[in-house]
């Protein structure tokens, strides 16, 4: 049982850690847009810039 | 994105960039991914060119959504190195440690999520920015540079460089404040949260474990009380805040019971902890004050989207507008909305919304009101036209003459009349008030009376019992439930097309027994149509009508626009027929000649005396103004003329039958045509020639009889009698909203937003009362039992954030109403 002398002042800094990431997180802004992110990971920029056949032209029939 | 495939590449004739037509012997060619595109102008070439050259192509293939013309004024962009001096970033840019600088920034021209993604990528490309994030919901863009390498000025040309606008955000605006609200609460709610899982993690095993030694419990409490300290002194903070508040104001809030509970719980608890004998409550704490937040945390939402309607229409005026300065010269520059006065000539380019009130001056157009009316139908819009700021320009460009800004606008004064309302509380919402404050200190009374009582049987369980019973009643349940069924409610109806400006309005039309038409134009269109056309013998009727079109062609007689109108509308269209030599003959008719032909078109006599024949009687069929034609040679034929109700006139009208409303028709007009009108429409209770008097007197007999009168007038020349009804609506259509002085105002031509109105004010009177019954049962039952000693305090917090939240929801239900009739198809409205 001496394990929980510990174990327990641990798990104490383990959870202040974690509220400082939490405070952290809200301080960045990581909750204030929850709707672009959504959007954004659609447009990534890993499409290769000319992409042949795909064409402005070609798009508008 | 998929349902607009012609966006990435708009027709060759129109501009690749912006999607206007390219002007012919423009040459501003780009080229992407191999091909030769057309642009229809350097600022347009610039900007595709830029935006290709920095391999972010993939934008056109993205966008759903054409961008405005980019504005590359020269004077714009000195004006820009402006922001860069340091009593002007003042205001808005945060300095960091070094160089490092932070400012909030207003992108403009922002129409699709592809524009954000465009904007991230260039900005943060630049040498010198060192994070860039966009909101995609309020256009915001917050950036952080580091001011050795780059400057301010130079961040907002390379915005420009791509087409958009960048302006430094006021951050003295509410979104902002909003946002820092919610933040806190975030974080208030993430301590407690972490709080009440850890401690509950320390409480369980001395709940359960039968083995465990004096110390490690000791450890485990004072473990506890580490992690309690700050849910108590950060997370539970506003409580105590706002107890100290009511307590020096000497009122009794919501926050007086919950902050007694929770201090009470808290200092034995710490006493325990310190003595080292007796009963700690950590978990029961933490687990209220993070469900007591939770509660309040969706109620600020909630609350926030209810209230989102006026907000909604505050935004609907852009930031940023295009100024025509010494029009009909078509020089343009870009100037803030703000700056805009009367008198001004502005440029509104299709997709644009219209920043101010003001006549059209060139160009004809089509414009969504949809946001201001709730109609959903584009209205026509052509020189002289009436424009309202708020609405979207959406077919082609138009010039406008700016003849209210800001505060003196038409959506301003919305804006103002719903405010006032909203913030208006009916006689049933003061009253739960009252009882609120009523409510709190009884409860104080009985919980001192109750822990006396259980002092006497077991002293030990006194603390908590006294915890849950302040804890578990909901007094904000009853303070919440008026105003946040009214604040939905309003909102949707405004968006439906029917304004709210007292807070009683709601609650007294859904009382309402009696409608009163005041006007015979409140149901009809109020200009006359041609209703039949009798053609005399064997005559074709759509020659006859292009005869009288033609006749009527200068004239703006009523008779003459209804005859010009049919013989446009007329399908195939007849051959042109020109008339000359007209002349008018004022209470007779008018004279012309066509193909060397003379013809008369007017009263039966005045035509009889070209025609030669004897004045021929009209069709029987007295509802209708009957205007006769005749050549040298004869009678033609006859027109029959009336005003038609609205096209949903009768389907509104069937509809607040069907809610058990007697409608009533009070007009000045004949008795006649009253009559007609009320036939078509199906109106029992009709009263013609009717004398503002009259009217007043009627409205007063229904009253006498204990009916509740709802009036429908246009709101301004009626007054005595709208004010004499229980309830009074306007046909503010057109009409100037703020003068209108009436308790709901009708913002759009739709006659059925009327029956939406009963059924929205039916339904809130229901949410109301569901919320206050639910708040008092809710009550009677918690108390008791806690009282009892059946409610653990964690338990007493779930019930009381569960009851305020369900209060919330119950009102938001409001909001998410369907407009019960849509509205009947009809050609695009013209509005001259």
């Amino acid at each position: 049982m001496d394990i929980v002398y510990l174990l327990i002042p641990v798990s104490l800094v383990f959870v202040g850690l974690i509220a400082w990431v939490l405070v952290w997180a809200v301080r960045s802004g990581q909750f204030d847009d929850m709707e672009g992110p959504a959007h954004s990971i659609l447009m990534d920029d890993d499409t290769p810039h000319v992409a042949p056949e795909h064409d402005a032209t070609e798009k508008k029939e | 994105m998929s349902d607009s495939p012609g966006l990435s590449g708009a027709p060759s004739f129109c501009c690749f960039h912006c999607g206007l037509p390219v002007p012919p012997g423009a040459d501003y060619p780009v080229r992407f991914e191999n091909t030769e595109q057309h642009t229809c102008c350097r600022g347009c070439q610039a900007v595709a060119q830029t935006i290709i050259d920095a391999g972010q192509g993939a934008y056109y293939h993205h966008r759903t959504a054409l961008p405005a013309t980019p504005q590359l004024a020269v004077e714009e962009l000195k004006a820009l190195g402006l922001y860069d001096l340091p009593e002007i970033q003042e205001s808005f840019v945060k300095v960091e440690a070094d160089n490092v600088r932070e400012a909030a920034l207003i992108l403009e021209n922002i129409v699709c999520a592809a524009c954000i993604w465009l904007n991230e990528r260039h900005i943060a490309s630049l040498p010198g920015v060192l994070s860039v994030e966009i909101n995609y919901a309020t256009r915001r863009a917050r950036v952080r540079w580091d001011a050795a390498r780059i400057k301010l000025s130079d961040i907002l040309k390379a915005v420009a460089d791509i087409g958009y606008v960048a302006h430094p955000f006021d951050p003295g605006r509410q979104e902002e404040l909003f946002r820092r609200e919610r933040n806190t609460a975030i974080k208030r709610l993430a301590i407690a949260g972490l709080g009440m899982m850890q401690v509950m993690m320390y409480a369980l095993p001395t709940y359960t474990a039968t083995d465990m030694t004096d110390d490690i419990r000791a450890l485990m409490r004072w473990a506890s009380l580490v992690l309690t300290i700050p849910v108590i002194l950060y997370s539970a903070w506003p409580f105590f805040l706002g107890a100290w508040r009511d307590v020096k104001r000497r009122t009794l809030g919501m926050d007086v019971p919950v902050a007694l509970g929770i201090g009470s719980a808290f200092l034995a608890s710490v006493y325990a902890t310190f003595a080292g004998h007796g009963e700690v409550y950590y978990d029961s704490i933490t687990m209220f004050v993070f469900f007591l937040l939770t509660g309040r945390f969706l109620e600020m939402n909630a609350r926030r989207r209810a209230g989102a309607a006026v907000e909604e229409l505050v935004k609907l005026i852009p930031a940023a507008t295009t100024r025509l300065p010494r029009y009909p010269a078509r020089e343009e520059e870009k100037i803030p909305v703000a700056r805009l006065a009367a008198g001004d000539v502005i440029l509104v380019r299709p997709g644009e919304t219209i920043p101010a009130d003001g006549t059209v001056i060139d160009g004809a157009s089509t414009v969504s009101e949809a946001m201001l009316t709730g109609e959903s139908r584009p209205v026509g819009k052509q020189i002289d036209s009436p424009v309202v700021g708020g609405t979207i320009n959406q077919s082609s460009p138009l010039v406008i003459r700016v003849e209210k800004v800001g505060a003196d606008t038409r959506l301003a004064a919305i804006v103002r009349l719903l405010d006032r309302a909203q913030s208006e509380k009916p006689r049933i919402g003061q009253l739960a008030d009252r009882a609120a404050a009523w409510f709190v200190a009884l409860l104080l009374v009985v919980t001192a009376g109750v822990a006396a009582v259980w002092y006497v049987l077991d002293p030990s369980r006194v603390l908590w019992i006294t915890v849950s019973i302040l804890v578990v009643t909901c007094p904000c349940a009853l303070g919440l439930a008026t105003p946040a069924a009214l604040t939905a409610a309003t909102g949707r109806l405004t968006r439906l097309g029917l304004l709210t400006t007292r807070g009683h309005a709601l609650e007294t039309l859904a009382r309402a027994t009696d409608l009163v038409f005041d006007k015979t134009g409140t149901l009809t269109y109020g200009r006359l149509t041609l209703r039949r056309l009798v053609a005399d013998g064997d005559r074709d009727a759509r020659t006859l009508g292009a005869l009288a079109a033609a006749l009527e062609a200068g004239s703006e007689h009523p008779i003459a626009r209804a005859l010009r109108q049919a013989d446009a509308a007329a399908s195939p269209p007849p051959a042109p027929v020109i008339a000359s030599e007209l002349r008018n003959h004022p209470g007779l008719g008018v004279e012309g000649l066509i193909d060397g032909r003379r013809y008369r078109l007017g009263t039966s006599a005045f035509v009889a005396a070209l025609a030669g024949a004897s004045a021929a009687a009209p069709p029987a069929d007295e509802e209708m103004t009957w205007v006769a034609l005749g050549g040298e040679d004869g009678f033609l034929g006859w027109f029959g003329l009336a005003d038609s109700p609205r096209a949903d006139a009768a389907s509104a009208l069937k509809a607040i039958g069907r809610a058990g409303i007697t409608v009533h028709l009070l007009s000045g007009d004949g008795g006649k045509t009253v009559a007609a009108t009320a036939r078509q429409l199906g109106i029992a209770h009709w009263r013609g020639d009717a004398q503002p008097e009259a009217k007043l007197e009627y409205v007063k007999a229904l009253q006498a009889q204990g009916r509740i009168v709802a009036m429908v007038g246009d709101g301004i020349n009626d007054a005595p009698v709208l004010a004499a009804a229980a309830v009074s609506i306007a046909m503010g259509e057109g009409a100037d909203v703020a003068q209108a002085a009436a308790d709901m105002i009708m913002l759009g031509p739709r006659l059925t937003t009327l029956a939406d109105g009963i059924a929205v004010a039916r339904k809130t009177h229901r949410v109301i009362r569901q919320n206050l019954a639910w708040a008092l049962a809710y009550n009677l039952v918690a108390i008791p039992a806690a009282a009892l000693g059946y409610v653990t305090p964690w338990m007493a917090g779930i019930g009381m954030s569960a009851s305020s939240l369900l209060v919330v929801l119950n009102a938001l239900r409001l909001s998410d109403f369907k407009a019960g009739t849509p509205s009947d198809p009809e050609p695009i409205l013209v509005n001259a």
